[in-house]
């Protein structure tokens, strides 16, 4: 039974089971380019000026930057064929200088392109049904999502659809394109939030009722940057076929009642911290009475259409094996951290993992674009996912050619077997690319993977999640890191400010400071110090974040801040 | 030498005026400022002739609820080019209050907002003059829509408001029917 989407791609054709556009898609996202293109024109003829320029070029993904224009292109909720990624690549290697970066939202950034050229990479984005539009600027940007949709044994329900749904519902909605502020939207299907809901300014979580009948729990006002807060929950169900209504009542709530007068103070989280959680919900659900019934409705037809999209590929009938019975340590230990359960029996979804030692995290060459689609068409049915964590997944391998596939990573650097581990970091791109950064990350980065490359010692400390910001807009989510680090300006110096305790899945809670901000090159020693504490205090298999949350921060503090690092 | 503007999808002289332009006959068509309208209601409803009130983007619309009747335009102000509510206004007067007198954009208004605007409910825009030719082709800047038409059930509404808009010529919305 499959309604799934046939594509060519070179010699051979391959079942590509996402979304793919129809008349309509193409056509606004080719009219989209057309129009960027005018735009573009004026102002480089002088006809608008910078201020005018930038919320249009934002709405297009398109920042100007320390050295250049960044160009940040939408994956939506994280999925790419190998086509798409392939499309990538050639535009990394002739517009850009070879790589690109993967964000936390599931998007990738270029970093040197020319505005001139830029309409001309959304034309040839539009080719492969990409676009840049909505990716920056104040309106709903790219609709994330759990990166093992479809795939996770603890799904209750693919979210993919919903997402797409979200998608085009988002794209130019005409009322929401002027917002106070940027306002991001993830679902998540499963218990467990791979996708940090909680810290979106909506969360929308695929839920059953009593009756067994799906719906959506909703949450609003999380999210981080220099007031970092975790979201509430709006309505605890929400029936399925108004889930566009609802949202539409949250959005005008916010656009009309969202502060306009301080950017700082413009998101939908203090518009819901000031009004209380009841008030916002009030005002929420009497919107929604006025909407509902003449609002946006969504039919079981049309979900049921989205859903056509999103079959399982053709998985073969096989049994699970041990694929690391008897093959070298160094492959055992990647498919102990790089790879994770799957649904299907005989299958496993396979991390590739952008955090090596040696380059900045999340960032990708153009050779290796082209050699991920290559795998994917060989191994993963055309797919690739992007997670929020920076790295790249292949959900639908046999766990009997994981091997094989490991050979190739290997040799391409994209096997660091370091997901989930101290390594694996979230990082922005810091004061090395971005205007509004304090501070560098990837520098410190850099410094972290020098300090910890004991693998024996990474994997004894178990799951540990390290996130790094250059500044507090919190691009790299610092306050969700079982370890956080900020970047801080100091007269002029790049300081650190570390916080421990914090966790963005279904357990989200922030970080608490542990206390004055330091030095970059004792970044790495204040870890050790956290850690050391950890590995005496620790009762069995329990985590850091565990520990941390059970003791308090007191003893890493007293730790830390008891003498000056050794140099 | 009569306003330009934007009206229904034509470049056309605006017939209204704003009070501190004071031009035609006593009864011709008048724009109010809020102040201007909330101060001395009672006297402008006795003037006879149509009458405007603009509304400033923290203006609640349930604030002319009373009087839609009476008026034939309300306007809303856009200060600068980041400003949004006027959006909502406008999609509220329509579907909420059933609006169907003019309801005109002014203040910061260019050829990339009125697309927009257009979909949510907006049928006239006061812009410069270098812009109104540039702004008249922006209403077409997109030949389709996915938030439907009124006639797919989903919503935004907008076709029989703003008939002589693009938005009349979108609206095949994905979520339904779309195949």
């Amino acid at each position: 039974m499959h309604s799934g989407n046939w594509r060519q791609t070179g010699r051979r054709t391959y079942l590509i089971d996402m979304y793919r556009y129809d008349a309509v898609d193409k056509t606004l996202v080719n009219e989209r380019v057309a129009q960027f293109r005018d735009q573009t024109r004026r102002f480089l003829a002088g006809e608008l000026g910078e201020d005018e320029f930038r919320g249009l070029r934002l709405r297009n993904g398109l920042y100007i930057q320390r050295h250049a224009p960044m160009l940040r292109v939408a994956v939506p909720y994280g999925l790419l064929s190998s086509v798409q990624l392939r499309a990538l690549s050639s535009i990394a290697r002739r517009y850009d200088r070879g790589y690109g970066h993967f964000t936390t939202r599931q998007n990738i950034q270029f970093n040197w392109p020319k505005l001139e050229q830029v309409p001309d990479i959304l034309a040839e984005l539009a080719d492969v049904e990409m676009h840049a539009i909505q990716t920056s600027g104040n309106c709903i940007r790219n609709t994330t999502t759990d990166h093992l949709a479809g795939v996770a044994p603890d799904e209750l329900e693919d979210p993919r659809p919903w997402c797409e749904l979200i998608r085009q519902w988002s794209t130019f909605h005409p009322e929401f394109t002027y917002l106070p502020r940027k306002f991001k939207i993830a679902v998540t299907g499963a218990p467990q939030d791979r996708a940090a809901s909680q810290v979106h300014d909506v969360g929308v979580h695929l839920v059953r009722n009593l009756n067994g009948e799906l719906g959506f729990e909703i949450l609003a006002g999380g999210g981080l940057g220099r007031t970092p807060i975790i979201g509430q929950v709006v309505r605890e169900y929400l029936p399925r076929e108004h889930l566009l209504s609802y949202l539409e009542a949250i959005l005008r709530v916010y656009n009309l009642e969202g502060r306009r007068d301080n950017l700082t103070k413009a998101r939908i989280k203090i518009l819901v911290r000031s009004l209380g959680i009841d008030e916002f919900r009030r005002r929420v659900e009497a919107e929604w009475e006025l909407i509902r019934a003449d609002g946006p409705r969504v039919t079981d037809a049309e979900i049921a259409r989205l859903r056509g999209f999103f079959n399982p590929p053709a998985y073969r009938d096989l049994a699970d094996t041990e694929p690391a019975a008897g093959k070298n340590t160094a492959f055992r230990a990647w498919y102990r951290y790089n790879t994770t359960a799957h649904k299907v029996p005989g299958y496993r979804a396979v991390y590739i993992s952008l955090k090596p030692p040696d380059a900045p995290p999340g960032d990708i060459t153009d050779n290796q674009m082209e050699l991920v689609a290559d795998l994917a068409d060989r191994l993963s049915f055309g797919e690739i996912r992007v997670t929020h964590t920076q790295n790249l997944l292949l959900a639908d391998v046999e766990q009997e050619r994981t091997f094989e596939l490991w050979q190739e990573l290997q040799r391409a650097g994209l096997a660091t077997p370091n997901i989930g581990t101290l390594t694996d970091m979230i990082c922005c791109p810091g004061l090395d690319f971005c205007s509004l950064a304090n501070a560098g990350s990837i520098d410190v980065a850099k410094l972290i993977n020098e300090r910890f490359d004991d693998y024996d010692y990474l994997y004894d400390l178990g799951e540990l999640e390290v996130k790094m910001s250059g500044c507090m807009n919190a691009c790299g989510h610092h306050h969700v890191g079982h370890i956080g680090i900020l970047g801080v300006d100091k007269g002029g110096q790049e300081w650190y400010q570390i916080t421990i305790g914090g966790a963005a899945g279904a357990d989200a809670s922030l970080g608490e400071v542990i206390g004055p901000s330091v030095a970059k090159a004792e970044v790495a020693e204040t870890i050790a110090r956290l850690l050391e504490v950890y590995v005496e205090r620790r009762r069995s298999d329990e985590r850091f974040l565990d520990t941390v949350r059970r003791l308090g921060v007191k003893p890493f503090k007293e730790r830390v801040y008891a003498a000056p690092a050794a140099a | 030498m009569p306003r330009r503007l934007l009206r229904d999808g034509r470049i056309v002289d605006d017939d209204w005026s704003y009070l501190v332009e004071a031009r035609g006959a006593a009864t011709a068509p008048l724009i109010l400022t809020w102040a201007q309208w909330e101060g001395e209601r009672d006297i402008w409803l006795a003037r006879g002739g149509r009458l405007g009130v603009v509304l400033l983007p923290g203006h609640n619309v349930e604030s002319l609820a009373s009087d839609l009747g009476r008026l034939s335009l309300i306007g809303a102000e856009f200060p600068g080019p980041s400003e949004g509510r006027g959006y909502s206004q406008a999609r509220v007067l329509r579907e909420q209050w059933n609006f169907r007198g003019e309801l005109r954009a002014t203040g910061y208004v260019r050829r990339d907002q009125v697309f927009f605007m257009a979909r949510c409910g907006f049928n006239s825009f006061e812009l410069p003059d270098a812009e109104l030719a540039g702004a008249q082709a922006a209403l077409s800047t997109f030949s389709r829509a996915y938030q439907a038409s009124n006639d797919s059930g989903l919503a935004l509404k907008l076709q029989s408001c703003s008939p002589d808009t693009p938005a009349s010529a979108a609206g095949a919305g994905p979520l339904s029917g779309r195949r």
